[in-house]
């Protein structure tokens, strides 16, 4: 009985480990899934937003699109527009983003001395958005009593579970 | 229909600046961009049920020696569901510095404006749509010391 309980658990986990892995190869991007942070884009979205990214290498940046992108050197993904793009003929692209919401463009966020952004800072493009969902990451971030109340409360629900 | 009134300054830390006035005229709630297109026929709806806002923009595309292609934002304009769908704006002045990678403005003849927008859902997909019309501009072969911007 116990055998099958850790059984059960551990399908569990690897399934959402599959999926998760397999979001991550279909749609290109190291995260596929992000939530938005600060109000740097708003209206349109609000922090606690879940954004769905790909990240094609053969799909050009554009002007207009709304990227995520890491700065070198730091672990916070960005959600900004890009406004302006210089692409060179052998597919070289640079470009520069601003927050809808911001005055200024990013500039002032990106590394010392840099001044573009390049593909490979760039986590993915937003496609798809689904407003609220992502504040559940935010509130185990902030209040990480929670998320181990969480994982408990899982963890028991699953180990407890009796077939009937 | 837009018309434009370029002036030329620079070059600032050798890269072409360029000014741009121009005028909007868009019928976004019918499609039209004051261009007629097929769309007339079919009235259609872009702030249907799902729809929070168009987030438009006015993008400048163009070639130089440096750069096989260039886009730069030169205004942009957040329309909220609700506002007023039809747009007539004119003598707009670019709301950010049309700077070129380079000095690839001087003596460009072919600077294409589009209007642009992306329509944002109140969940869903994220679209980028381009307007129907576009207006082709020419940057003239000298810069202008004087500023009469």
């Amino acid at each position: 009985q116990l055998y099958y309980q850790v059984l059960n658990f551990a399908m569990i986990v690897s399934s959402a480990l599959m999926i998760w892995k397999g979001l991550i190869v279909v749609t290109g991007s190291e995260s596929p899934i992000v939530v938005v942070l600060s109000g740097s884009m708003e209206p349109a979205f609000h922090r606690g937003d879940l954004l769905f990214l790909t990240n094609f290498q053969h799909d050009p940046i554009r002007a207009g699109e709304i990227v995520v992108f890491k700065v070198e050197g730091r672990d916070i993904p960005i959600v900004h527009r890009v406004i302006k793009v210089h692409e060179k003929g052998n597919g070289n692209i640079k470009f520069l983003t601003k927050g809808d919401n911001n005055e200024v463009d990013d500039r002032g966020l990106y590394k010392e001395g840099q001044n573009w952004l390049e593909k490979k800072d760039v986590v993915g493009r937003a496609r798809g958005f689904l407003p609220y969902v992502g504040m559940v990451t935010i509130i185990m971030n902030d209040y990480p009593k929670f998320k181990y109340a969480l994982l408990a409360v899982m963890g028991a629900y699953v180990l407890l579970k009796r077939e009937s | 229909l837009r018309k434009n009134v370029e002036d030329f300054t620079g070059p600032r830390e050798r890269s072409d600046l360029g000014f741009v006035t121009f005028d909007i005229t868009a019928d976004i709630l019918n499609g039209k961009n004051g261009f007629p297109t097929f769309l007339n026929k079919n009235a259609l709806i872009i702030f249907d049920w799902n729809v929070k806002q168009l987030f438009l923009y006015l993008s400048a595309e163009y070639s130089t020696k440096n750069n096989a292609l260039n886009q730069v934002v030169l205004w942009d304009k957040i329309m909220l569901r609700g506002d007023n769908p039809r747009l007539s704006l004119k003598d707009m002045k670019s709301k950010y510095f049309f700077f070129d990678d380079g000095n690839g403005l001087k003596g460009n003849r072919n600077i294409t404006l589009t209007l642009s927008w992306n329509v944002v859902p109140n969940a869903g997909i994220l679209p980028l749509v381009t307007g129907s019309g576009r207006v082709s501009v020419p940057f003239p072969d000298t810069y202008e010391t004087t500023k009469s911007y």
